[in-house]
């Protein structure tokens, strides 16, 4: 009964409906515009087939409109869906997922503009528009897209303002104003939100197995060829910012992937690893932030060594810093390391044995020259020494392009073709004292990066991904060893641009030229730090510290939930003051209104005015009428004439107008 | 016992006060503000978008649905603005025929400064007119009300309404404005053929005034019909003469309430005598009308006519208020 009440209410009240009103053709524009612009940057990504079609589809209807045609037959429609949404099943595999499910969107938004021709079903257009808008931030939340999709929800909103001019057109410059207005005023509400609308740790349900595609980043493996792709990127790894001093970048290696096993060309990460009982001792301490890029993939990167766990990730006994999760958001976490720093002395005999363990049949070269070494050098540092001012004294270079290594890797590169970098060294390195008997590994990671002067933080690209060696010393236990450096110690020192013949290929910003964009790549890349850690970063855990900062630490969610009522409250008057302001009537009409009060005081009383009556006739009847009150009658209407048409109207004698009229009795 | 009760809420919950007289000003707490289906499904998509900005763990996702569902709430505002603060005065009136649309000319002034756009005025929620109100002006919105009975028509009461700007929201506000249009009775189709003519007392001589031979010019006199006004002789020399002919003047013409047959019922009387005024009026004819309780001495142009018509369409009801 209740709601059958509510409902009657809510019914009565729609006067008759607008939204069956068929669209014009300058609205078909407005909205094939809008969702050509929102849907621009799928569109790139799309197969060439699918995008060509969605293209065909909307041209089509805009045909239609200029034309002025009916639509085509429904069958035909839904023909077309049909087998579009069998070529997405074939391209794809599936219909779920992210780039399918993208790519079905936006071919069932073309369609739904095909078959759009009132007023209703153009709304509802523009509104999925804003869905297909969001649907972008799957694959980027730079700037430029925050900015682009900014720019697209406005053009969206002033299509939907557009049809709702049911008079002559104004001119989309109106309906743009419009929309522009509103996302201005739409500010400080949002602002509230984003920041007080309670954080969730997504994911709500199970993400398709694709939502995270295409992160670059180390893998649990080395095989030739595999750092060579990501340092020909440019793209960024992790930032770190340094409570102190940026210690030198020779001192900065960030560790990644410790890999143990080689199979005569891959070098892999061993499956399972123990946890670390104790951290590693040592100072001093270097205690920095680190903004990590997501990669899909378990590593956290510090500084050897790391000293403290962050929350949600364990330290492994090789020193490898592991997310329980996989790092598909980016990440920020405070870490501290001490650059010197001596453990696994006691490590036992079986995991020396893994460090030792060669594949048979590879590089019977290498194996000859080990044993010889160990022949002549009885201590492991006199070997270790030997070795690495052999790659210093004999002809290495340390170049990106080398030569295709065959079969026996080790072999070719060690006395052949000695062109590499930091993974041959490193694979070759570790090969050699395995086979001479010392205990080694392979840690890859990054090395160096560039230390922003803007934004005060070392930016680590893809392109600063090394390799080096870790071999046991007894009584010393794992110690660093990087034989790219005997080779190329600029490699180290100044970075990977310095270390290379300028004619070999880098990305552009990774090389030290052009200076001025050089400069305002490092002042954008601050931008973009910023905007890391404050709009994409803004988590769960970033709340809590935000409302501690405001002085609600611990705050209980009743709590979050008034300060979140009270301030979108505040906005939302705020935004109200902005938009009734010009409402406010002017001083003539304030005058009016009291008059009116006046003329209602008389007609209470019996003495209605004339429509036609002006107000000095009508205070001389009611004067005659109410002779007691007629001297202020008569002196009221005297205001009234000279307050409104008159042009010495002031506040004070409004107020005084006003007042006369209150207090007059009759 | 339903039905009172809801009226009575609706009466309260809206502020219904009955025809209001002069200017009304549609004050803020008269405007009245729900979203509309439209509406409830952009807070639907904005949810949506939402629920996918946390699972997916989307940072400007979020801002992107707080943003447009901040401008949504904040066009709440601005559709409550198109409409607060208008004023509406009713315009000038021509009566008209039942079973024709009286057309309620309503003006809508705007002395705020904010430009109005889509105005719509309605007084059946089936058919409405649309306005644009820029600020400081004022624009005239067309009420169309089927007249379905003879004597006088209210409008009712009106709603104004707007969706603007983005359609998410709906706001109204009610004006009944105390105006009345006369509506005449519908004249008889086929009518009957006019009564026969009698002869004058003898007043009328033969340079009387009929429709029927060009007898001369006289200078033109407020109330000649505007088709006997020699055009011409205006175009020549500005001064306005009105055409005279000579007819049968002395003929008179008795429209009759008991000249109609004698089982005729009262409406279809007047009915029928409506056609009559018309018809004799067309003709040029004096006519004069004889109702049960009224007489209309004989005498033709617009003035009499619609007086004719008046006492037609008001005979038997007790309302006969001046306009």
């Amino acid at each position: 009964m209740q709601i059958a009440c509510v409902h009657w209410l809510y019914m009565a009240q729609q006067p008759i409906s607008l939204s069956k009103r068929p669209i014009t053709a300058r609205e078909t524009f407005g909205l094939g515009a809008g969702f050509l612009l929102a849907g621009l940057a799928h569109l790139l990504r799309l197969p060439l087939w699918l995008s060509g079609l969605i293209c065909v589809i909307v041209f089509w209807r805009l045909y239609l409109a200029h034309r002025k045609t009916a639509a085509p037959r429904k069958w035909l429609l839904v023909l077309v869906a049909l087998a579009t949404a069998g070529g997405i099943l074939l391209e794809y595999r599936t219909l779920l997922g992210r780039d399918a499910g993208v790519a079905l969107l936006v071919v069932m938004l073309a369609m739904k503009l095909m078959e759009t021709y009132t007023q209703r079903d153009g709304t509802l257009l523009g509104f999925l528009g804003f869905f297909l808008l969001v649907t972008n931030f799957l694959y980027s939340q730079t700037i430029g897209t925050a900015l682009y999709m900014l720019a697209c929800a406005w053009v969206l909103i002033t299509v939907l303002i557009a049809m709702q001019f049911t008079g002559a057109w104004p001119g989309w410059y109106r309906p743009a104003q419009r929309a522009g207005l509103l996302l201005l005023q739409a500010i400080p509400l949002m602002l509230v939100l984003f920041l007080l609308f309670p954080r969730i740790q997504g994911p709500l349900w199970g993400l398709p197995h694709d939502a995270h595609a295409g992160l670059s980043g180390l893998s649990d493996n080395m095989s030739p060829g595999s750092l060579n792709n990501l340092i020909l990127s440019d793209a960024v790894a992790f930032r770190a910012s340094f409570r102190g001093r940026i210690p030198e970048a020779r001192a900065l290696y960030w560790r990644g992937p410790v890999l143990w096993d080689y199979d005569g060309r891959t070098w892999t990460a061993p499956r399972f690893v123990f946890n670390a009982e104790e951290l590693p001792a040592g100072e001093p301490a270097i205690e920095y932030t680190v903004t990590l890029e997501p990669h899909n993939k378990r590593w956290l990167f510090a500084l050897e060594f790391p000293m403290q766990r962050p929350p949600r990730a364990v330290v492994t006994r090789d020193m490898q810093l592991l997310s329980t999760t996989l790092v598909r958001n980016r990440m920020r976490y405070d870490m501290s390391s001490h650059l010197q720093s001596t453990y696994g002395a006691d490590d036992s005999e079986s995991v020396l044995r893994r460090a030792l363990q060669l594949p048979d049949g590879y590089n019977p070269r290498t194996l000859r020259h080990a044993q010889e070494l160990r022949r002549k050098f009885s201590d492991d540092r006199q070997l270790v020494n030997e070795v690495l001012a052999g790659f210093r004294n004999e002809n290495y270079v340390y170049t990106l392009s080398p030569p295709l290594l065959g079969e026996h890797a080790v072999d070719e590169f060690l006395f052949d073709t000695r062109r590499g970098f930091c993974e041959h060294y490193a694979s070759s390195f570790t090969f050699l004292m395995r086979a001479a008997g010392i205990p080694a590994r392979v840690v890859t990671g990054y090395q160096g990066g560039q230390v922003n002067p803007v934004g005060d933080y070392v930016l680590v690209r893809q392109a600063d991904a090394h390799a080096w060696t870790e071999i046991w010393l007894s009584g010393a236990g794992w110690v660093r060893i990087d034989p790219t450096a005997a080779v190329s110690p600029a490699r180290v020192e100044r970075g990977i641009a310095s270390a290379l013949p300028s004619s070999d290929a880098l990305p552009m910003f990774v090389r030290g030229d052009f200076e001025f964009l050089q400069r305002m790549r490092l002042t954008w890349d601050s931008v973009t730090y910023t905007w890391n850690q404050w709009v994409l970063g803004y988590n769960p855990e970033r709340q809590r510290q935000f409302l501690a900062n405001i002085g609600f630490s611990d705050a209980t969610w009743q709590m979050l939930a008034v300060i979140l009522f009270v301030c979108a409250g505040t906005a939302v008057l705020l935004g109200a003051m902005l938009a009734l302001r010009d409402l406010r009537a002017n001083r003539s009409d304030l005058v009016r209104t009291a008059y009116d009060h006046f003329c209602r005081k008389l007609a209470r009383r019996g003495l209605p005015r004339n429509p036609a009556e002006g107000p000095m006739d009508f205070a001389g009847r009611a004067a005659q009428w109410n002779s007691q009150a007629g001297q202020e009658i008569n002196a009221i209407s005297r205001d009234y004439v000279a307050l409104r048409y008159g042009t010495d109207a002031t506040a004070e004698s409004i107020r005084e107008f006003k007042r006369r009229i209150r207090a007059l009795n009759l | 016992m339903y039905r009172p009760l809801k009226d009575s809420a609706l009466k309260w919950l809206f502020q219904w006060r009955g025809p209001e007289h002069g200017t009304i000003v549609l004050v803020q707490r008269r405007v009245f503000i729900l979203p509309t289906p439209q509406g409830l499904l952009f807070v639907g998509i904005i949810l949506l978008m939402l629920i996918g900005s946390i699972n997916y763990d989307l940072s400007l996702g979020f801002i992107l649905s707080f943003l447009l569902g901040a401008a949504g709430i904040q066009s709440m505002l601005h559709t409550f603005r198109n409409l607060a603060h208008l004023k509406i005065s009713a315009g000038r009136l021509a009566p008209v025929f039942a079973g024709e649309q009286a057309q309620f000319s309503m003006h809508i002034h705007n002395q705020t400064r904010a430009d109005r756009f889509s105005i719509g005025v309605t007084g059946d929620r089936i058919n409405a007119h649309y306005v644009d109100v820029p600020a400081g002006s004022a624009a005239v919105a067309v009420v169309s009300i089927h007249a379905l009975r003879r004597g006088w028509l209210s409008p009712g009461r009106l709603t104004l309404y707007t969706r603007f700007p983005v359609g998410l929201f709906r706001a109204w506000s009610y004006a009944e404005p105390d105006v009345q249009c006369l509506v005449y009775p519908a004249p008889a189709i086929p009518g009957l053929p006019l009564p026969q003519q009698v002869a004058g007392d003898g007043e009328g001589g033969i340079k009387g005034q009929g429709q029927d031979e060009f007898s001369g010019f006289r200078p033109y006199r407020p109330g000649d019909s505007p088709r006997h006004v020699a055009w011409k002789a205006v175009a020549r020399d500005d001064s306005l003469l009105t055409k005279q002919f000579t007819g049968r003047a002395d003929a008179e013409l008795w429209l009759s309430w008991n000249d109609l047959p004698n089982g005729m019922d009262a409406e279809l009387r007047l009915s029928h005598l409506t056609r009559w005024v018309l018809d004799a009026d067309n003709c040029g004819l004096n006519y004069g009308l004889r109702l049960p309780g009224a007489t209309l001495p004989p005498a033709n142009g617009p003035t009499h006519r619609a007086d004719c018509l008046r006492a037609l369409a008001l005979h038997g009801t007790t309302a006969d208020i001046p306009q």
